[in-house]
């Protein structure tokens, strides 16, 4: 993925066309009304690029009727939607008072360090891991949990950080 | 991927039971264990009838607030003229909580059957299981779940669909989840008009957290007597629950227990107490929006709706957090109250603002800068974020804050007179 490149110099490439298009078609018969598939829609964008420019937003908006100040009003309101790219491996981890007891913090640190981030929000020289804090992951039962893209790991400990940094190449 | 304990002797399996047991994820292994036979025998009912045998069970909510589930089932029209929808709330976020997680990994097929049951008893064409977007597991499994159920067609003319959230502890609410739902950022709604009166998009609606609904097929099986039967204490809390157990505690998870039972028990005989040679200092017995409990309150409460209002806390979503002697209340309520300053839809002024500098007030305190008087603005403002906004997200950032202050008031006191190191950077 590219990310230097300020947007619109490259022509825009949309994310519904052919079997993507299918898929969202199919998504909209569960709903009275087209806007109401925007959350899934979001999602399939991001699967897709990584993240949800100004450009597909505006695609999102078009494909489902809506306006585009509209689409960005819902995208920035879930955490989950990145309006920005990140790196290639999106490391989530929970600091919320259950797993703050049990020291969370010190994972964060870790995987600042392990992974060449260093700060939160940051994402490593080599592109490699963005890594944040989240709020309640509900696992609070197997603290530390964290987030690697969509793989969920439980229990972690600053001394698995490595082990974990190490599988995501 | 974490695995559950073997059931304690004194706890009482209901919904736990497969926990643990992979092949019940499977439609086949599900039948096997009695499964979709209660789904049948309800499709066979008169709608009301399942209503009336949830009511006599006494089943009440377990996402939190502890409303009588066949009393909600029934404020949905007699006379049906529109669409009906039933809402499934599987967006467990309460910090502390996290039985719905292993309901959903374990038995996503008891969801399912619990889901269409209830969608009969309602009178819903469609429900849609709102799960949150981080439960990247317990989704894959539902789809495979429901994938296999389809198939087999078991649910006669219902169909449910999964929606994955994005990340909005408020998508819990019930009002925000259906305005997400609809596609809309995630805020709440005035009520009334109720869901049952104008819900999801604008229609009749009906919402069941994930623990309550899977409770229904047992209902049917066994009889509302029998889940009547099983109370300890206050016969107005009847049936089981699974209570999540995390913290400072040596064997943290789900245990299940007939309501009523001791809190105390829980901790120290089922849960293995504290690490070795600690103390219990709080708890906070029912997710983190309700207030805390000290070390005395914590050992003499009784887990059920009523035991735990006496005790001046709520018993919620049943997610109990425990800390021992070395946490720091001042520290861990800025961790509460950080949490919900980030989840406040901002909608409501006193939310927004109050959620924030409550917040800024206690990091303040723990950087060494806090005045004494800062205890008295904090009770202040969270006076001003109790029962004035659109839901109780603001109500539940001023619980943590008030409770704290209340019972650990010297180790605010501590921090603001020097007596204790700063643990942030001012």
């Amino acid at each position: 993925m590219s990310v230097t490149h300020p947007e619109g110099t490259e022509a825009y490439e949309p994310v519904f066309e052919g079997h993507r298009l299918d898929e969202l078609n199919k998504l909209l018969t569960r709903y009275p009304n087209k806007q109401a598939a925007l959350l899934p829609a979001l999602w399939m964008v991001q699967r897709e690029r990584g993240w949800i420019s100004d450009q597909s937003m505006a695609e999102v908006a078009e494909v489902l009727g809506i306006t585009p100040a509209y689409v960005k009003g819902v995208v920035t309101f879930y955490t989950m939607y990145h309006q920005h790219p990140v790196g290639r491996h999106f490391v989530q981890i929970c600091t919320t008072s259950p797993c703050n007891l049990c020291g969370a913090e010190d994972v964060v640190k870790a995987f600042l360090k392990e992974s060449g981030a260093g700060e939160l929000g940051a994402t490593s020289p080599d592109g490699r891991f963005t890594v944040i804090e989240v709020e309640c992951l509900g696992a609070c039962g197997f603290a530390t949990p964290i987030l690697v893209d969509d793989d969920f790991i439980e229990s972690v400990t600053p001394e698995r950080v490595k082990e974990i940094v190490r599988k995501y190449l | 991927m974490g695995f559950p304990h073997k059931p304690h002797a004194r706890e009482t399996v209901v919904l736990s039971k497969y926990f643990g047991d992979a092949e019940a994820r499977s439609f086949k292994g599900w039948k096997k264990r009695g499964g979709y036979e209660m789904l049948d025998k309800a499709l066979g009912m008169d709608p009301n009838a399942v209503i009336e045998e949830v009511k006599n069970s006494g089943l009440r909510g377990r996402g939190g607030a502890g409303f009588p589930t066949g009393l909600k089932w029934s404020f949905m029209p007699k006379e049906k003229k529109k669409a009906h929808y039933l809402c499934v709330n599987a967006d467990e976020s309460e910090p502390g909580t996290f039985k719905d997680r292993e309901i959903m990994r374990w038995t996503p097929h008891a969801l399912l059957e619990g889901t269409a049951i209830a969608a009969h008893a309602i009178r819903a064409e469609i429900a849609y299981i709102y799960v949150r977007g981080e439960f990247t597991e317990p989704l894959a499994i539902l789809e495979q779940a429901l994938a296999e159920a389809n198939a087999a067609k078991v649910f006669g003319s219902i169909k449910l669909f999964l929606h994955r959230g994005a990340g909005a502890y408020i998508c819990g609410e019930e009002t925000a989840l259906m305005s997400s739902i609809e596609g809309k950022r995630g805020n709440p709604r005035i009520k009334p008009p109720f869901p049952a009166a104008a819900g999801v998009f604008g229609l009749p609606t009906t919402i069941n957290n994930v623990e309550t609904l899977v409770a229904v097929p047992h209902i049917l099986k066994h009889g509302a007597e029998w889940y009547k039967k099983m109370s300890l204490s206050n016969p107005k809390s009847t049936g089981t629950k699974l209570f999540s157990i995390c913290g400072h505690i040596a064997k943290p998870g789900n245990y299940e227990v007939t309501l009523g039972f001791p809190l105390k028990d829980l901790l120290y005989e089922l849960a293995g107490g504290m690490g070795q040679g600690r103390t219990l200092k709080a708890c906070i017995p029912g997710g983190s929006s309700v207030p805390m409990l000290n070390r005395e309150e914590t050992e003499s409460t009784l887990l059920d709706y009523e035991g735990c209002v006496e005790k001046g806390t709520m018993l919620g979503s049943g997610g109990v957090i425990v800390f021992d002697d070395t946490a720091d209340m001042v520290y861990q309520t800025m961790r509460l109250t950080r949490f919900y300053a980030h989840e406040s839809c901002a909608q409501c002024t006193q939310c927004r603002e109050g959620t924030a500098w409550t917040t800024k007030i206690l990091e303040r305190i723990l950087a060494g800068q806090g005045k004494l008087s800062d205890l008295d603005l904090l009770l202040e403002l969270s006076e001003n974020m109790t029962g004035k906004t659109i839901c109780v997200l603001s109500d539940s950032c001023a619980a943590p804050v008030v409770s704290a202050i209340k019972r650990f008031r010297n180790e605010f006191e501590d921090y603001i007179a020097g007596r204790r190191k700063p643990v942030m950077a001012a």
